[in-house]
């Protein structure tokens, strides 16, 4: 994985509460047997009409939504689905952190497998990201800090291994084969 | 020692190493159940590192969502049309052969949905970890297991070492007491809950159901109501076992048998929680007030009862929702027009499940306006459910019988709801498009779903119980 320290964009905001999964990237897409190219099927029911055309009034078919790689999204976002096809699609199209007040539970856990940075903030915060799309904004993971512009700045949380896999690019496999010998003694002991 | 709840024990009994402030637990994986969408990615991961499955003893494999449901195709007279799925199918195949993984193949008589055959093997069983690359593995919960969805990486960290970093979530008590009536099931129970506690209500939380109603349930009941944990935002939910769990498994092909088997009831029956055992929160809910239940917008926790109507008002999601619901605020939905009836899926396709929708159709027929599509959760359900008859039931009614999987839950492997249309589905979601682009679903219990199909319309299920 590579590593993660700092991301600034201006952001896309998508208030919607409750994007699941299967939004993000539905199931069709999914009989796929590689992790790659998924960015062009990213909300592909919202994105494409029935011919396939891109829907020039969705966010990200709009030219604003170039190479901005800050997502904000309403509350719950991820939920359903485990799918790790929807990180790989948000990454896969240029996304590297995700902002929201509730992020759901296998999709974070996902998210930052991928080096997608989920990013809890408090309501107030959210309210006023939600009322400025666009808004210039920075994702410090060494400080777990969001910068916001008038040199505003909020924590978030970011459980502290995530946090370090993050910024040193480790992933969570070579970690476990680092510990076999205590897996091995596990077992030795007895598992159920 | 304080007293623990179900899944502290659980917890406890599967720490390899206990968490910090600095690092997860690792958690050691009891069974890893696998099928073709969330496997291909992760043992490419094995191949580009050169490490086997290392307990392919734990780990169990079947073909189930992008498996095609018409006989020809699934027993190989004709390829599978649709060819990306064809070409999944055929790396599981494939990879279940190179790494030494059992596969229920496309040809096995024990193949089935990946929640439906664990139980049904007796592979699921109390105090068990239990994980999938597939969010329903709560299910297996039902049996007083710990058994949560994870991710294609994670499919590959346990693939590789039997472990999964895992920080401990925090504790949910859903108590349920007083009776379910008579025409009100297990998935209008825990509509009812997902529409209590909403569609987030459990992140972070592992759910156990308890309670004099939740123990009056059968286990099929009781995997209805954990299957649904994670539409509430909860990764597992767990029931303690008792005789009911006990009398399910005894005798199950990969159960434990003779004195291995009274050994294990020996473990089992130390696992509910303990009087006292405290939860981070509590939820209490009168089982006799439940009605059935019925979504009317694109997630579980837009539902009401059948007899109910939609909210008057709500934000602009809620907006977007019944426009793509094609509804208005404070409609009724009884009486809806409904273009297509399936029965199916890890929620609500066992046997008793079926037994449910014969109930409703024996002697009657689905409405011609209506397509109606039962497709049993495992291969073993339809030998069953065909030996008592169930699928001439279905037949004479004019519905479509079909083989085993995931099917139109989530429209995989092409049997999809056309645009527009709507579907009453005994599935789990009702998310924008899961059925097929466009497809508007709404979630009921089987005999809504059976009563619904018979009169094209959105129908209270006791007005044909009577």
């Amino acid at each position: 994985m590579e590593k993660v320290s700092t991301i600034t964009s201006r952001s896309l905001v998508m208030s919607s509460t409750n994007i699941d999964t299967d939004q993000i990237i539905p199931a069709r897409f999914l009989t796929t047997t590689t992790r790659e190219g998924l960015g062009k099927a990213l909300f592909a029911d919202w994105r494409y009409d029935a011919e396939g055309q891109p829907r020039p009034d969705f966010l990200l078919n709009t030219p604003e939504a170039v190479g901005r790689t800050v997502l904000v999204a309403g509350r719950n976002f991820g939920c359903g689905s485990s799918r790790e096809h929807a990180p790989w699609a948000l990454v896969d199209f240029g996304f590297r952190a995700v902002i929201s007040t509730e992020i759901a539970d296998i999709f974070r856990s996902n998210a930052l497998k991928n080096g997608l940075v989920p990013v809890i903030v408090d309501e107030d915060t959210h309210a006023w990201l939600i009322a400025h799309p666009g808004a210039e904004v920075t994702v410090d993971v060494e400080r777990c800090v969001l910068s916001l512009p008038g040199n505003r700045e909020v924590s978030f949380p970011l459980e502290s291994f995530a946090r370090y896999c993050l910024l040193n690019g480790v992933d969570e496999l070579g970690f476990l084969l680092s510990r076999m010998p205590a897996i091995e003694e596990y077992e030795r002991r007895g598992a159920k | 020692m304080p007293a623990r709840t179900l899944f502290e024990k659980v917890w406890a009994s599967h720490e390899v190493v206990a968490e910090t402030a600095d690092t997860p637990a690792i958690l050691y994986i009891d069974l890893h159940l696998t099928h073709e969408v969330t496997s291909p990615q992760a043992f490419t991961v094995l191949r580009e590192r050169g490490l086997p499955v290392r307990r392919t003893d734990r780990t169990l494999a079947t073909l189930d969502h992008s498996t095609p449901t018409d006989r020809a195709q699934l027993f190989g007279e004709v390829p599978i049309r649709l060819e990306s799925a064809r070409h999944q199918v055929e790396a599981l195949e494939r990879n279940a052969a190179a790494f030494g993984v059992e596969l229920l193949g496309l040809k096995s008589d024990r193949r089935g949905i990946v929640h439906i055959i664990g139980p049904e093997l007796g592979v699921t069983q109390p105090g068990k970890t239990i994980v999938c690359g597939d969010s329903h593995t709560s299910t297996h919960g039902a049996f007083g297991a710990l058994a949560f969805g994870i991710g294609t990486t994670e499919v590959g960290h346990v693939m590789a070492t039997q472990c999964l970093l895992q920080r401990k979530p925090k504790t949910l008590a859903v108590e349920v007491d007083g009776r379910l009536a008579p025409g009100v099931g297990a998935k209008d129970l825990i509509l009812a809950i997902i529409g209590r506690l909403g569609v987030s209500g459990g992140t972070g939380h592992v759910i156990e159901y308890r309670g004099s109603a939740i123990e009056a349930l059968s286990m099929e009941e009781r995997m209805t109501v954990c299957n649904m944990s994670i539409e509430a935002g909860a990764r597992a939910g767990m029931v303690a076992p008792d005789q009911t769990t006990f009398d399910y498994l005894q005798g199950r092909p990969r159960a434990p048998q003779g004195d291995a088997w009274e050994a294990a009831l020996e473990n089992w029956r130390a696992l509910p929680s303990e009087p006292g055992a405290s939860f981070d929160r509590v939820m209490q809910m009168d089982a006799s007030e439940v009605l059935p239940m019925i979504t009317w917008g694109t997630n579980p926790g837009m539902v009401v009862p059948v007899t109910g109507t939609i909210p008057a008002s709500g934000d602009a999601v809620f907006q977007k929702s019944l426009q793509y619901m094609g509804f208005e605020p404070g409609q009724s939905m009884a009486g809806k027009p409904v273009d297509v009836v399936f029965v199916g899926s890890c929620t609500n396709a066992r046997l008793s499940d079926l037994r449910e929708v014969a109930r409703v159709l024996r002697g009657r027929r689905v409405d011609k306006s209506v397509r109606m599509l039962v497709v049993p959760g495992s291969q073993q359900v339809k030998r069953e459910a065909e030996a008592e008859g169930l699928h001439q039931v279905f037949l004479d009614a004019g519905a479509e019988w079909r083989e085993s999987g995931c099917s139109m839950c989530l429209g995989m492997n092409g049997d999809t709801v056309a645009s527009g249309r709507y579907s009453v589905s005994t599935s789990n979601r009702n998310f924008e498009g899961r059925q097929g682009t466009g497809a508007r679903t709404m979630l009921a219990s089987p005999l809504t779903a059976a009563a619904s199909a018979v009169t094209g319309r959105i129908t209270d299920p006791r007005e044909l119980l009577a």
